[in-house]
């Protein structure tokens, strides 16, 4: 059973441009440090001169590896993985060789044994750096392909699908033109579902998968569905993850507007500000159908899968403000190469 | 025999006009006729009363009032229509409607389904409090009350207070008076928290206190009563019943 749902991702150099990443990086080489002083010091009173000795050596050396990675990472993640792992490895020890000469300005005697000293430790904690790197991958992949998994199961309700049969049947007779064009659109919409979706997106291709769901819930609705976009032309080339949007524009359809008699409005805007871009999505907020059930799920697979393509630097927050309910979402805006 | 009477109850109007297709295809097998229709179950109380109807097709997942409610609702009339509930997907209310030997159809509905479940439902049992419950234990959202042959329905957010009275439940609103065959016990156990039971014989709904006054001579001792918002009148707390109530008065 394990075998066939595993689905490993390959092996893989972490993206160095992720505010994560880097912060994972500068954390785990200050903890190192700080355990190697500890390590070193005889009475209590010396830690805080040892602490401050290696800090001298180590944070230049770690600076100048986390610019060159930063700028490098493009060049990175086009080699094979052991490759990528010598580059790195290249990097951290020529950074410690070239900034050698000024660290015997600062008081280090500066012959070949304590350069040797300093490359040894360098290649060291890279090496557990790499270590944890690779685990970090081994423990998150499975969880993609448990999320895509997820996303099969759970993504679109068997309450939906049914209900647009049932619409799509209520026009065959009368209006077999719609009717063709309602389950073309709801093919589309399974299709997107079944697909692979551990790969970026365009936001573009996901609006009109929206639209296309919104066009069938539209047939059965009617009136009481009103719909206003507002997004941003310069943000459809933004890569997002795959059903970012859609689950809670269903979401939307289905606590928002199936409860009420009178019709309600979902609003959806979309913004790229500088290098971020920005979703929101708000509908009717009704307090006594909070026992539907299905929200939680859904918020929990996209706020997870958007963790796992983005980090730290991507955000999902709700509320609820004047009778509305709110979703906003902010993530880095990238394009496609 | 008279063909029989069906209502359509449905929020969709693409589902009532399939279930009016399917209808009409079983209608030689089946003579009937449809009756009325209507988008929500309020207004299907009024058609299926106004109608006359022998059997209500309901969608289970409505705005304001489930189709369980509404078939809850109907059990006043003296006359109830036979229900034939209709759900898109609900392994719950499903499973329910199996213990309980109900007839229901599944979207999208299949004309031989549906005639069946017409046949059986000419000969249909009445629907009990218990088994409706039991498929749905949510609290109503409106009290029931039959007039004159007329059902007129009360929401629940309106009802100040509830008095037993001899044979009846008396049910207070702002502007008037209802009488409901229900006792406070069942009442209190539904709504939960929405009322609280301030006598052996009263239930009033907390959102309707406006808070406690010292005064009212009972059995000898002066008690306490509550005031209510939009109401003169004050009705008395009984002193087994103080100790609780009092923590509202906070």
């Amino acid at each position: 059973m394990q075998s066939i749902r595993q689905n490993h991702l390959p092996d893989a150099l972490p993206n160095f441009r992720n505010l994560g990443v880097i912060s994972r990086i500068l954390l785990s080489v200050n903890a190192l440090a700080l355990l190697f002083a500890l390590a070193r010091t005889r009475e209590l009173g010396e830690f805080s001169t040892k602490v401050s000795e290696i800090a001298g050596l180590l944070e230049p050396v770690l600076l100048v590896v986390v610019v060159v990675l930063y700028a490098g990472s493009a060049l990175l993640e086009r080699l094979a993985y052991v490759y990528g792992l010598a580059a790195v490895l290249a990097v951290v020890l020529g950074a410690t060789a070239a900034l050698f000469p000024f660290q015997s300005l600062l008081g280090a005697s500066g012959d070949w044994r304590e350069l040797a000293w300093s490359l040894g430790c360098a290649a060291f904690v890279t090496a557990v750096l790499a270590w944890y790197f690779h685990m970090r991958n081994r423990a998150l992949s499975p969880a993609i392909a448990e999320a895509r998994l997820q996303a099969l199961q759970a993504r679109i309700r068997p309450h939906f699908l049914f209900n647009s049969l049932n619409a799509v049947l209520s026009l065959i007779r009368k209006d077999p033109k719609r009717a063709e064009g309602a389950l073309e659109d709801l093919a589309e919409l399974f299709r997107t579902v079944m697909a692979d979706n551990r790969r970026l997106i365009a936001l573009g291709d996901e609006l009109s998968l929206c639209r296309q769901y919104l066009n069938l819930e539209q047939l059965r609705l009617g009136e009481r569905l009103r719909v206003d976009w507002r997004v941003d032309p310069t943000a459809e080339e933004a890569l997002v993850p795959p059903m970012v949007l859609q689950p809670l524009v269903e979401n939307a359809v289905y606590h928002g507007i199936e409860p009420g008699i009178a019709p309600g409005l979902i609003e959806v805007r979309i913004e790229r500000r500088n290098d971020r871009l920005w979703l929101q999505l708000t509908n009717p907020y009704h307090p006594d159908y909070q026992h539907r059930q299905g929200n939680h799920m859904a918020l929990a697979n996209i706020r997870e899968r958007l963790q796992l393509h983005f980090d730290v630097e991507a955000s999902l927050n709700t509320r609820i403000a004047d009778d509305r309910y709110e979703i906003d979402i902010a993530m880095p805006y990238r394009t496609s190469p | 025999m008279n063909p029989i009477r069906v209502v359509i109850i449905d929020d969709e109007q693409p589902a009532r006009s399939r279930l009016r297709e399917l209808l009409e295809d079983c209608r030689s097998e089946l003579p009937h006729s449809v009756a009325g229709e209507a988008a929500n179950g309020v207004e299907g109380l009024q058609v299926a009363a106004a109608a006359q109807a022998d059997v209500v097709l309901v969608d289970i997942h409505m705005p304001e009032m489930s189709g369980i409610e509404f078939a809850r609702h109907l059990q006043v009339l003296e006359r109830p229509p036979a229900v034939i509930f209709v759900t898109a997907h609900d392994q719950y209310a499903v499973e329910a409607f199996e213990v309980n030997a109900l007839d229901y159809l599944t979207k999208p509905v299949r004309a031989a389904r549906l005639l069946s479940a017409l046949r059986k439902a000419a000969s249909g049992a009445r629907l009990t409090r218990g088994v409706l419950e039991s498929i749905d234990p949510a609290p109503r959202r409106h009290f029931s009350v039959a007039e004159r042959g007329r059902l007129t329905l009360v929401p629940v957010a309106e009802v100040i207070y509830l008095r037993a009275e001899l044979k009846y439940v008396t049910l207070r609103t702002r502007e008037r008076e209802h009488l409901v065959e229900e006792s406070l016990t069942q009442i209190e156990q539904e709504f939960g928290s929405v009322f609280v039971r301030i006598h052996r014989n009263c239930l009033v709904a907390r959102r309707w206190i406006r808070g406690f006054e010292r005064g009212a001579e009972t059995e000898g001792e002066v008690g306490w009563s509550v005031v209510l918002e939009g109401l003169e009148e004050k009705l008395p707390v009984s002193r087994r019943q103080w100790p609780q109530v009092k923590t509202l008065a906070g």
